[in-house]
């Protein structure tokens, strides 16, 4: 089985957001970049199918030279070769288009990708790319199994979960589940050194076509302070609900 | 050239999301000079729809849409929009319309806008705003193509009334098979999901066991509020996965969040932040969740919560 996972390079949760360039583009400055924790759940996944089932695993990213180190890191958890596809990723449809090519090159089996990046969280990109190159497709994925060229998911619904069949090729929209926090993997000194030697191709990108385009960024006004009501009197809290706020 | 929506339902009922988005179709419909068309799946009585500004609803009644099916569904969506000649479409934030907003995009060459909190600023060019970087920012783009989809986020825009009746016709699109086949179902009935709920009661550690969640739960079924937690509290097993909300766990987007013993680590907050009106309950006035709420009460769980619980309700 020939597995991809798509990996987003995205700024650590705790990192704080700015803008530049009058509000047109994400501040860099000082930012952790890291693998999208959508998609670690993914790869994780991944690699259990290569280790227990027999299967390679290769990763790709849609973006400039800054996002290697994340494809490395990829590599030190352990996928075999890493793609870059060279473009600024402008939005998702054009991320999607970029992805369906690689898929279509590499004959790939399995796509495992995030259900959402956690920067721009369009959520779109799985989807594009299972219609795109006309594969099944599973999003909020919580659970996975693959037997031969069938494949059983687990979907998360609103209030409860679905269970589902179907079969390779398969685009999945993973998420925590598919794999427990506790299972995700820290790259160890061997990965590490290993990662340096395993390929990372740099394809072109084939074309820029898009169909949405950021304009700005805006950050939300300022939080006021907020209201304290001592436990003792919480017919304030109450009344502050239903007067104030009009939430209750 | 009506603006089309997707109205959704559960077991023939419509969804509170379904009047919300076609309110949120309405809107755009009076900037365009045009009427509302909606399209329900299996929906009981589709007369409901008018008070929210539909004009004419294109009602699907088939038994193989009857369990919802990603591919199925968006087919028998963009069949409506190419019969309605609809250059907007707008769709609700539910698991279900995320699903399948990417395929009925790529099916129609639309671009596609996700997690959408205003009415577009401007139509020409057709330009939204939305939420990003997990709700630390907004994001003004525009959707450049003839014909366009958009998301709207759950509880952004609200319900708005109009005095309007909406008309309805059958109609009968084509199902495609799908490759992708429902095996089974589970779902709480009687619970409000997360994602339907406008008030959501949220626990943490501070809680010390699973067994003292009951007191959560009584409060939950006195507001009508869907419960969730922490990630420790899913991780540690004392609530189920489905719970967790945050980051990696279920978005929320309620007009109400009420967290209880919940110190408020920033992924936890990324995921709960479009909530409009956050309270704290805690011991710790330190805990970080005081600075991203608009009420607090420092105070201990187990003697606040009961009497919430008991506090005769406006």
């Amino acid at each position: 089985m020939k597995i991809l996972v798509c990996i987003s390079h995205v700024p650590d949760t705790t990192s704080k957001i700015n803008f530049t360039d009058g509000d047109s583009k994400f501040d860099t400055n000082g930012v952790q970049f890291v693998i999208n924790p959508n998609d670690e759940f993914g790869l994780t996944r991944a690699m259990w199918f290569k280790e227990k089932q027999g299967a390679s695993v290769d990763v790709v990213n849609v973006g400039g030279p800054e996002t290697e180190p994340t494809l490395r890191k990829a590599l030190a958890i352990g996928a075999d070769n890493a793609i870059r596809v060279n473009t600024l990723a402008k939005d998702g449809y054009q991320v999607a288009k970029e992805l369906a090519k690689v898929v279509k090159d590499g004959a790939y089996d399995l796509v495992i990708a995030g259900r959402e990046s956690i920067d721009y969280n369009g959520g779109m990109v799985p989807g594009m790319l299972a219609e795109l190159t006309d594969a099944n497709f599973v999003t909020n994925c919580i659970n996975l199994e693959i037997d031969g060229t069938n494949a059983k998911a687990v979907r998360e619904i609103d209030g409860g979960k679905e269970t589902v069949s179907t079969s390779l090729p398969l685009v999945i929209g993973g998420q925590k589940g598919l794999v427990e926090e506790s299972d995700l993997r820290i790259p160890n000194m061997r990965g590490i050194m290993m990662a340096r030697k395993k390929p990372l191709t740099v394809v072109e990108a084939t074309s820029a076509e898009t169909e949405t385009a950021s304009v700005k960024f805006e950050k939300p006004a300022p939080k006021g302070a907020v209201t304290l009501v001592s436990p003792d009197n919480l017919d304030e809290l109450v009344n502050l609900l239903h007067n104030e706020a009009k939430v209750i | 050239m009506s603006v089309l929506v997707y109205t959704e339902s559960e077991n023939g009922k419509f969804k509170k999301t379904a009047f919300e988005v076609a309110s949120y179709a309405k809107a755009v419909a009076n900037q365009l000079g045009t009427t509302v068309t909606a399209v329900a799946i299996n929906a009981n009585d589709t007369s409901e729809l008018g008070k929210y500004g539909v004009d004419k609803v294109l009602n699907v009644s088939n038994e193989d849409l009857k369990t919802f099916n990603a591919k199925s569904y968006a087919s028998a969506i963009k069949q409506a929009v190419e019969k309605e000649s609809a250059k907007v479409v707008i769709v609700s934030s539910s698991a279900d319309s995320k699903y399948l907003a990417p395929l009925l995009a790529v099916g129609l060459d639309a671009g596609y806008a996700s997690n959408v909190v205003e009415a577009p600023s401007s139509t020409a060019p057709f330009t939204i705003k939305r939420t990003a970087f997990t709700n630390k920012a907004f994001n003004i783009t525009t959707i450049d193509t003839d014909v366009k989809v958009v998301g709207v986020s759950n509880n952004s825009f609200g319900l708005v009334e109009t005095s309007g009746s909406a008309s309805a016709e059958d109609f009968s699109p084509s199902v495609p098979a799908s490759g992708v086949h429902v095996e089974s179902v589970d779902k709480a009935t009687d619970k409000v999901s997360i994602a339907d709920a406008e008030i959501v009661v949220s626990a943490g550690r501070g809680m010390k066991g699973p067994e003292n969640w009951g007191m959560i739960e009584e409060l939950a079924s006195v507001l009508g509020a869907a419960t969730a937690c922490s990630k420790p509290v899913s991780d540690l097993g004392w609530r189920p996965h489905s719970e967790h909300v945050g980051q990696t766990g279920k978005p929320v987007a309620s007009n109400l969040y009420i967290a209880i013993g919940i110190s408020g680590a920033i992924q936890h907050l990324a995921g709960i932040n479009a909530s409009k009106v956050k309270v704290v309950i805690n011991t710790d006035p330190e805990a970080p969740f005081f600075k991203a709420a608009d009420y607090g009460v420092v105070g201990d769980a187990f003697e606040v919560v009961p009497k919430l619980i008991y506090y005769p309700h406006p």
